[in-house]
């Protein structure tokens, strides 16, 4: 819920001048805005319990009665006292630009230290609305806030509001139609900030005590305690998920269970999806042979992209469809931080930031969120090192890949349960060792080259545990993410597809182009325990990861045998057919791993980076490291 | 005269005030905003698996902060 960024280049060309208001939502990280943007807005922004959520800046058009708003979600910021580059950017844009109404979006539960944020806010723009939000959570916890003593003292209308469950919106809503319509003034209670500059660096000192002390007078009079321990289940919870005898077997157990989920469930659809499309395949070779289509045609069209295509869609959609939610779900619950929290100390050995753990999170659903997301570490070498290492964690394109592989290696044999859990292991260790990979360079990169001496601290905030909202976030996260990256892979698989077709299929003395290729790369390949059609395919995948596997297909299909794949034991059988062994798979998925990010990570990792020498170290090294994993275990496999 | 000593030697569950905040300029800013200044009351309640870092309750908040950044927060333990 933390939209974080360089707000003025994303939010404002748009064309939200021509709504009747604008209004402005700003916050704190974490209180609940995006969910609050959301409802306003009827936008389906993803929503997470965790500090550094968002991490693109929002911007929709809500209507309230006869009037439309332009709604525009500003970075959540701990506060606007113009030390980071974010929180400069949030100050300037209240400053600087027209809007009738700013609603600071408050967590209840913490109110003391977010009233010190609305004060802020306050400073600058005087016409606002307070919205507190997790107000049943706060009662729970024996909080009690006065709401109209709030209004008088801060001079506001103050709603409260528990924006999952749709209360009080309606209420905000009135209220933020009274602010901009003039309905209802705003007094300016200017004793409250009169003597705040947020703008002056040099009195950031002075300035946060005084905004404290405000907030903590305020507080005395409008807030009363009933309860002396707050959040007593959350602290149960975190007794057990952070304590040294449980805290890591948990952690462990979650993420196997996630892949146990993931692998064994995207199993089954994955077959139907398949037989399926090879249905249709059919059914389409016989419509073309009606129309009487060229050969050239039929191949192009049904062998080049219908195959890429459905294949992608038969090996993608089923976990990614699992994976997804269920991570969603995790994120919803708070469960992230305390990762980073279990995991600091590794970071902090190797000179880098906790938080890098919550962006490798991100890096498995993709590696380019995953690096936008690493602004969440604010000191800049912690940062680079975090941008560098996000490719070792295998996104989504890559996660499907290295089910497929493994669930090969298990072909022979009927999916047992008792496999099916050795395939979540093995899946697990595989993550152990992404993990592993990521420390070891962290550590080198931060002694060797960088030379971090964490000076920047460590801040983590562990939010409560809140309970995820079941069906609404699977189902968003479907729509959203899913579909989402299903859709991006498409276009990039029917090109791939019609490309590969293509190479296969056109000859020069009658071998056909990617022959030459593939034979060009093979005695490298071979050195590395692959082949040349591995090697071509991740070169050829470098747009997206998704198409590596379907081109080998097609590349060895094309090379002779043609074989109908409707389920991992045919792959094996035309894997091991073109020479695969154990060690094949083994260095494929160590290639998978360690190959160069997409070209939407490097050009992203470009962007925020802003150096082509990083750039290209993270498009490099992974290779390299690659290349050296497999030439060992190519080489100790040799020995056998 | 008022006992004092570092944030991080606080046994778990012991509040203390703190007297003096003395870390580099970028991470001081940072705990600011999180309400880690001069006389707020602060507790340590968990510590993470290995000990490192330590997680802090503060304005009914809980903050984690990792022992050598605690090592520079003086506080006045309390009884």
């Amino acid at each position: 819920m933390f939209a974080r960024n360089s707000t003025k280049e994303v939010c404002f060309e748009n064309e939200l001048r021509t709504t009747d208001y604008q209004i402005v939502l700003a916050g704190n990280p974490n209180v609940g805005k995006s969910t609050i943007f959301n409802s306003l807005t009827g936008m389906k922004q993803h929503t997470g319990n965790w500090t550094g959520k968002t991490v693109e800046c929002a911007s929709g058009i809500a209507k309230i009665k006869d009037k439309s708003f332009s709604v525009v979600d500003l970075p959540g910021t701990y506060s606007m006292l113009s030390f980071s580059a974010e929180e400069r950017a949030a100050a300037s844009y209240l400053a600087n630009n027209e809007m009738e109404c700013v609603v600071i979006v408050v967590d209840a539960n913490i109110i003391e230290r977010n009233l010190s944020f609305a004060l802020q806010v306050l400073s600058v723009k005087k016409n606002a609305v307070l919205c507190l939000n997790l107000c049943d959570e706060a009662e729970k916890n024996g909080i009690c806030i006065d709401a109209d003593e709030l209004s008088l003292n801060l001079g506001i209308p103050v709603v409260c509001t528990c924006a999952t469950k749709n209360r009080g919106l309606s209420e905000l809503k009135n209220a933020i139609y009274d602010i901009c319509t003039e309905k209802k003034k705003c007094f300016c209670v200017s004793r409250l900030y009169e003597d705040i500059d947020i703008f002056d660096e040099k009195k950031h000192k002075a300035n946060v005590k005084n905004l404290l002390e405000k907030s903590e007078q305020i507080c005395s009079r409008c807030v009363t305690y009933n309860k002396k321990e707050i959040n007593d289940r959350s602290l149960k919870l975190d007794k057990i998920i952070t304590s040294k005898a449980t805290g890591i077997p948990i952690m462990l157990l979650i993420f196997a269970l996630l892949f146990w989920i993931t692998a064994v469930g995207a199993n089954y659809p994955s077959e139907w999806l398949s037989m399926l499309f090879s249905f249709i395949k059919e059914k389409l070779y016989l419509l073309f042979d009606a129309m009487n289509a060229p050969d050239f045609i039929t191949g192009l069209i049904i062998d080049g992209v219908y195959t890429t295509l459905t294949w992608v869609v038969s090996v993608m959609l089923p976990p990614m469809a699992i994976f997804f939610p269920l991570f969603s779900l995790m994120e919803d619950s708070g469960y992230l931080p305390r990762i980073a929290f279990n995991l600091d100390k590794f970071f902090s050995r190797c000179g880098a930031h906790g938080k890098q753990s919550l962006t490798m999170a991100m890096g498995i659903g993709c590696n380019a969120c995953g690096v936008t997301g690493c602004r969440i570490i604010k000191s800049k070498q912690e940062r680079l090192i975090a941008i560098v290492t996000n490719n070792f964690m295998p996104c989504n394109g890559r996660f499907p890949m290295l089910i497929a592989l493994i669930m090969m290696l298990f072909a022979g044999g009927a999916l047992t349960v008792i496999s099916s859990f050795e395939i979540a292991a093995i899946l697990l260790l595989i993550i152990v060792l992404c993990v592993l990979a990521t420390f070891a360079v962290s550590k080198v990169l931060s002694s060797i080259v960088l030379k971090t001496k964490g000076n920047g601290g460590f801040s983590l905030e562990l939010p409560p545990y809140r309970k995820p909202q079941i069906l609404k976030t699977i189902v968003r996260s479907f729509l959203d993410r899913t579909l989402f990256v299903l859709f991006r892979a498409i276009i990039v698989a029917a090109p791939a597809g019609a490309l590969i077709w293509l190479l296969a299929n056109l000859n020069i003395n009658d071998i056909s182009l990617l022959k030459y290729c593939t034979d060009f790369f093979d005695p490298f390949g071979h050195l590395l325990g692959l082949d040349g059609v591995i090697i071509m395919a991740f070169i050829l995948g470098f747009p997206a990861n998704e198409t590596v596997i379907p081109i080998m297909i097609m590349s060895y299909m094309a090379s002779g045998t043609m074989v109908e794949y409707s389920s991992y034991q045919e792959l094996f059988n035309l894997f091991s057919a073109n020479g695969w062994t154990v060690t094949t798979v083994i260095c494929t998925m160590i290639m998978c791993i360690m190959h160069s990010p997409c070209s939407t990570t490097v050009l992203t990792i470009h962007k925020e980076t802003k150096s082509l020498k990083w750039t290209l170290f993270s498009a490099f090294m992974p290779i390299i490291l690659g290349i050296i994993c497999c030439a060992i275990v190519s080489g100790i496999a040799s020995l056998f | 005269m008022e006992e004092k000593c570092s944030l991080s030697s606080i046994a778990l569950q012991n509040s203390a005030k703190i007297c003096e905040v003395e870390c580099s300029e970028s991470l001081k800013n940072r705990l600011y905003d999180l309400g880690i200044l001069e006389n707020t009351i602060i507790t340590p309640i968990f510590a993470s698996p290995f000990g490192d870092p330590t997680a802090y309750l503060i304005k009914n908040a809980i903050v984690a902060l990792r022992r050598k950044d605690c090592e520079n927060i003086i506080v006045n333990p309390l009884k």
